[in-house]
């Protein structure tokens, strides 16, 4: 519990209409996308990283935890105030700092909303690819400390891969720089490698600087049906095979096509077993091409149909298909776990297939959809928590899914982290030694254990 | 917290996925979860666990809502949440009484003499503006009252209220359609002119139009402070004034009467009072917008004589938007002689009205307000159209205060001038 001492030296720090104790704001700090619910002591909405600063150096004299909070989109529980203490929104530092056109970098602060810093980049004919499905409320500062990927992951890559330099403040207070400006640098350590993806447990992001590129000049979608799953997956492999990098590579399994088709009617062929949908960006001429080279190659695969969009609402139309999806799970059961494997390309079917057998055997409906271009997998685990059972039993199919991609050589988290949901099952990724190197890391930052505690490993 | 049982399934429904921060004009306001769809749920599911009780900040968390429903329309698991903010609005209402302004928006929207035709008027001829209007009257409790006289921007009142002007029944030719025209407040006391387009719009096209005299406010503001026993007494006198003649359709020209009649009487008072539910069911079923209904009939914006030339741009607003009628107006516009109309960024954001909310958050609302007038000030429109009274009322107060000269027209008005 917080002293009011401590709330009334917090209110010191950031001013008092800042610093939020009534049960209300506690009850909306308490949760995010995982539905999990942990109440906090106070809330806290600092305007600037000497703010923030301050109220981890008082963190540590005074022996209580801070959780950094971005819009509490996680799907792990990155955010949640697990024991109590005080949680840290960033949504105050929501400035676009600069956007640098003759350099392609923008400087911005956490609190910024992904999409907003998108739009506000294409303006400027430049490009910020990551696009998380969250994108439309989802903040900056959450994407890098999550490392937030999506479906044009296939071709530019993640969050981690446009992060050029961060300012953090670490745990103990002071505030540092890492990285830079410059694309090349070798000078120590890379702690801006370190930083992303480490979910709040290592410092707390106030500036980011993101690499930009600019914007593609056309684009094409296309919808390709397939009569199974292996011939989804195998058209994946001989895309890329045939050296064409698309933009993305969404995956629709059967189950999901059902989902979809039950409310909303896709007509789709009766064959219709697993539909990719794909991007390809760039110069207009090439990406003719190489429209044209993608239905040659596919075709002998088992492909149904091929559909090319003439223009943007025809590519909206294609990719409401994937859009439909998440609305149309609840029928099948209202609550669901998503979890976010990844594998090798190649072992996509395989995969599926260790799925549908997991399925069989805990009776419990399983919907796969996700981003085939790099393996990972949204493994929708639907229950109903009503039932009695349902979820323990959901609990031992979703660790029997992570056996199975870590046993084809993936990972049981691709883009959604570990936070709390995903800390029991992290021995079976990482090894002892692994672990305890991670933990050293954060005991050399936060000796006190005050930043985001208990949160993917053990506390 | 009985209340809130009605929506015990729907409360339910909220993964907390987050989706309605994007959505939701509250939020991006104050930027404060209580004051988003998915805090506001969260509340409301607490509230009825029995975790909060209906304090002073369960009743401001619930008053930072617009039930403008852009978080329903966009919300991946359709929960209600402009349903459940009203009915935890009941909630608050029943435990803690109601506000003394809502207590006299209760008293005197339910004033039938007030309400009903040439009352108000005789009580308040004259250049009037609503300053100089009577503490008593509708109008200072239906709007504003603790800004006026600083930098609100208030319309004048019509000299003689739209339903003073003409009989109930105006015939049309045999065989074409009959229909009920429910007014409004708006309407009937400060935007005349968009009655009088309906009327000779309708006409135009031979129906025959019946204007109750006794209908009733549609009992938004009542509604929007959880006072349900009002809105029943409303709804009940409403019904009973549409009833009267068989007409084919129940027409407003107004999103948020339009949006009583059609959502808010079902969802609120057919569900609470399963003996109305049939009747306003029948009711809903024949409520159609004015621009719907137009072009649902056919209405070419034609004629020869079409007037000057008009550069516009179209607000949509909230209670036509979650109706899903947002191209009917644009096509009729778009198809009348004269008339240009570029799109603004974000025309489908709420303005900031949203019933009694801009009472109590006027600086929210403002800000609100803020973004939509800058929008539409950047299209260089000489007029911004749009389909609801109330948000004619925000849009000019938010562009007077920024001094832009941009007019602010109904779609019927801009309609109507290709009558003439
Ligand atoms: C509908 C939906 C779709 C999604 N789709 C995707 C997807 O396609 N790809 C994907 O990768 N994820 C996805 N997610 C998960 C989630 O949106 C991302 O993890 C996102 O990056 C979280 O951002 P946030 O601002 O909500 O962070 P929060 O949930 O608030 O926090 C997430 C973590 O980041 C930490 N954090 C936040 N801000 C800071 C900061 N400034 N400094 C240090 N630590 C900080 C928190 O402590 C926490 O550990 C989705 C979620 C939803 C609900
Ligand atoms: S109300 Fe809807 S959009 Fe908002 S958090 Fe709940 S489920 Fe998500
Ligand atoms: S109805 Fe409008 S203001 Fe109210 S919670 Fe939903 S989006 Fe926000």
């Amino acid at each position: 519990m917080l002293t009011s001492s401590i709330i009334d030296q917090l209110k010191a720090i950031i001013g008092p209409e800042n610093v939020a104790t009534d049960r209300q704001d506690l009850l909306c700090y308490g949760y995010d996308a995982t539905q999990m619910e942990f109440l906090p002591d106070a809330v806290l909405h600092p305007g600037s990283p000497e703010e923030i600063a301050a109220i981890l150096k008082l963190a540590n004299r005074e022996n209580f935890p801070v959780f950094p909070r971005g819009a509490g989109s996680g799907f792990t529980g990155g955010a949640l105030p697990k024991g109590g203490g005080v949680v840290l929104v960033t949504t105050r530092l929501n400035r676009i700092l600069r956007i640098d056109t003759e350099n392609l970098i923008a400087e911005v602060e956490p609190g910024v909303v992904t999409e907003q810093f998108q739009q506000a980049v294409e303006r400027l004919g430049l490009f910020y690819p990551p696009d998380p499905a969250s994108l439309k409320f989802s903040t900056l500062g959450g994407n890098v400390a999550e490392n937030a990927g999506g479906p044009r992951a296939v071709k530019y890559g993640v969050t981690r891969d446009f992060v050029m330099g961060l300012e953090v403040v670490l745990p103990t207070g002071e505030i540092i720089r890492t990285g830079g400006e410059t694309y090349k640098g070798v000078v120590g350590y890379d702690l801006t490698r370190l930083l992303v993806g480490s979910e709040g447990t290592l410092g707390v992001i106030t500036k980011i600087i993101f690499k930009l590129l600019p914007f593609p000049e056309a684009k094409k979608t296309m919808l390709t049906i397939f009569d199974s799953i292996d011939g989804a997956a195998r058209a994946v492999s001989t895309i890329v095979g045939n050296k064409i990098i698309p933009t993305t590579l969404e995956f629709m399994d059967h189950a999901t096509l059902q989902c979809v088709d039950r409310r909303f009617t896709l007509g789709l062929p009766a064959t219709a077993r697993a539909v990719l949908l794909i991007e390809v960006d760039g110069d207009p001429e090439l990406i003719e091409k190489q429209t044209a080279k993608i239905h040659e190659v596919v075709k002998p695969l088992g492909l149904v149909e091929f559909k090319v969009a003439k223009d943007a609402a025809e590519a909206e139309a294609l990719w409401k298909v994937r859009r439909l999806v998440s609305p149309s799970l609840r029928d099948v059961n209202p609550n669901k776990y998503n979890e976010d494997i990844v594998v090798p390309r190649s072992k996509v079917p395989d995969v599926i297939r260790s799925i549908e057998r997991i399925q069989q055997r805990y009776d419990i409906p399983i919907v796969n959809f996700g981003h085939a271009g790099d393996g990972n997998i949204h493994v929708n685990v639907m229950i109903d928590k009503e039932i009695p059972g349902m979820e323990e039993k959901a609990h031992q199919a979703i660790e029997e899914v992570f056996r199975a991609a870590l046993e084809l050589g993936g990972t049981m988290s691709g883009e959604h982290g570990v936070g709390l949901a995903k800390q029991p099952f992290i021995p079976l990724e990482l090894s002892p030694v692994q672990i305890a190197t991670m933990q050293s890391i954060k005991k050399a930052l936060d000796p006190h254990n005050i930043l985001n505690p208990g949160k993917m490993f053990p506390a | 917290m009985d209340p809130l049982k009605r929506v015990e399934n729907e409360l339910k429904k909220c993964v907390k996925c987050g989706a309605c921060r994007a959505h939701c004009p509250a939020f991006a306001a104050l930027q404060r979860e209580p004051a988003v769809a998915r805090g506001k749920v969260a509340l409301a599911q607490h509230l009825l666990k029995g975790d909060i009780t209906l304090d002073d900040q369960t009743y401001t968390a619930m008053s930072k809502c617009l039930l403008c429903g852009s978080c329903v329309e966009k919300c991946p698991n359709d929960v209600p949440t402009d349903e459940i903010v009203m009915i935890a609005r009941e909630a608050l209402a029943q435990q803690r009484g109601l506000t003394t302004f809502h207590q006299a928006v209760g008293r005197v929207i339910r004033n039938r003499r007030l309400m009903s035709f040439g009352a108000l008027a005789a009580a308040i001829l004259g250049p009037l503006f609503f300053r100089k209007v009577p503490a008593t009257s509708g109008l200072r409790l239906r709007f504003p009252l603790p800004f006026i006289g600083t930098k609100r921007h208030i319309p004048q009142l019509a000299r003689t209220p739209f339903l003073a002007r003409h009989p109930e029944v105006i015939p049309g030719e045999p065989g074409k359609p009959r229909i009920v025209y429910f007014v409004g407040c708006m309407t009937n006391f400060v935007y005349t002119e968009v009655g009088e387009a309906a009327l000779a719009l309708f006409r135009h096209l031979g129906c025959t139009v019946i204007i109750p005299k006794d209908q009733q406010c549609c009992g938004l503001p009542a509604m929007s402070g959880g006072d349900l026993a009002t809105v029943r007494e409303l709804a009940e006198k409403n019904l009973a004034a549409l009833e009267k003649y068989d007409a084919d359709y129940v027409m407003t020209a107004c999103a948020t009467c339009g949006g009583a009649l059609h959502k808010f009487y079902p969802a609120l008072i057919g569900k609470k009072h399963p003996e109305l539910a049939e009747r306003i069911g029948a009711i809903a079923a024949k409520t159609v917008d004015a621009a719907q209904l137009l072009q649902q009939l056919g209405f070419r914006p034609g004629g020869t004589a079409a007037g000057d030339e008009l550069t516009i741009t179209y607000h949509d607003p909230c209670h036509l938007r979650t109706r899903n009628i947002t191209r009917q107006p644009r096509e009729l516009l778009t198809a009348a002689p004269g008339v240009a109309l570029t799109e603004m960024e974000g025309a489908d954001k709420c303005c900031g009205l949203g019933g009694t909310f801009n009472v109590y958050h006027y600086e929210t609302s403002l800000k609100i307000n803020e973004a939509k007038s800058a929008a539409i000030e950047r299209t260089g429109a000489a007029a911004v159209v749009t389909g609801c009274p109330g948000c004619m009322m925000q849009l000019s107060d938010g562009l007077k205060q920024r001094g832009a000269r941009t007019r602010v027209m109904h779609t019927l008005e801009v309609l109507a001038r290709s009558l003439r």
